[in-house]
């Protein structure tokens, strides 16, 4: 099938940068295959006529989340991981046989359904404009819209409280003992 | 093959790397990787669907998408400012090494 080279090329991209991702040693390469895997699924979305999502993977995943992972690698200093003895060869056994069987059971059932044999690609002419996103955003889908914004505010927040160094509490904690250091000393000179 | 199971089983073998990668990495970071490219796989489970289904004019997988997408990105921040956390007490995010909770 020649029309569909660009898709087996997405699939290539997306397939092989998940498993570099999942495989390789150096954590920032990690994070560089799994924005390249993120990206190649950004083109299957357009592929499917679905823009607007492809626009926001990209804007969320390649730009937000990929750099909030480099930023997690350099502040933890994770680029050089030390090796322990057991993260070597069974370990790539074991995972290449999970990988094995649940891709066996899914694609099992995938290819022996037969509703999903009947089915073809809707007409090209159905896409999702944006606009029509929008307006479903503000009509039908206004309550999700606003719970998704109160939880991206939570999550915000809290990801500042958790990360946030703990310095007013250390200097609590370090000031009892600082007068129980002087009353000691007090004891011990009376 | 029809049209939408070749997108299902890619997704499907997205699914299986990202949760052999969640499963067996020790690396904290990784492990969020891993989950992340699983709800990828969900994602385009959602989008093959809504091309491939009756009512494609309701846009009904594509908002779900979006609100997933959403909702990807408030873990991702939430995990990864837990894993510095970590890091700030414990000096590692091996998380083979993180188990003084362990019995």
């Amino acid at each position: 099938m020649p029309n569909n080279i660009p898709f087996y090329l997405a699939a290539a991209v997306t397939l092989g940068g998940a498993i570099a991702a999942m495989s390789l040693r150096n954590l920032v390469h990690c994070a560089l295959c799994a924005a390249g895997a993120f990206a190649g699924l950004g083109a299957i979305y357009l592929q499917l006529g679905a823009e607007f999502v492809a626009a926001a993977q990209v804007l969320v995943y390649v730009g937000a989340i990929a750099m909030l992972i480099v930023f997690a690698i350099l502040l933890t200093r994770g680029g050089k991981v030390k090796l322990t003895a057991r993260q070597t060869a069974p370990n790539r056994f074991v995972g290449f046989l999970i990988v094995l069987l649940v891709c066996a059971s899914l694609a099992g059932s995938i290819l022996r359904s037969p509703s999903l044999q009947a089915r073809t690609l809707a007409l090209p002419e159905v896409t999702a404009p944006a606009q029509r996103i929008g307006e479903n955003l503000m009509t039908a889908y206004v309550l999700p819209l606003e719970t998704v914004g109160l939880l991206l505010t939570a999550a915000m927040l809290g990801a500042v409280v958790l990360a946030i160094r703990e310095e007013p509490e250390a200097r609590l904690r370090s000031e009892p003992t600082a007068q129980r250091r002087q009353a000691l000393e007090e004891a011990n000179i009376s | 093959m029809s049209p939408p199971s070749q997108y299902l089983i890619v997704s499907a073998m997205l699914f299986s790397v990202g949760f052999a990668g969640a499963a067996l990495r020790r690396n904290a970071i990784l492990v969020l990787i891993g989950i992340e490219l699983m709800l990828n796989a969900a994602n385009l489970n959602f989008i093959a669907f809504w091309r491939c289904g009756a009512h494609p004019e309701a846009l009904t997988g594509v908002m779900f998408t979006i609100f997933s997408l959403a909702i990807a990105a408030a873990e991702a921040a939430v995990g990864l400012a837990l894993i510095i956390a970590v890091y700030r007490h414990r000096r590692t995010i091996q998380l083979d090494e993180l188990e003084s909770l362990k019995g």
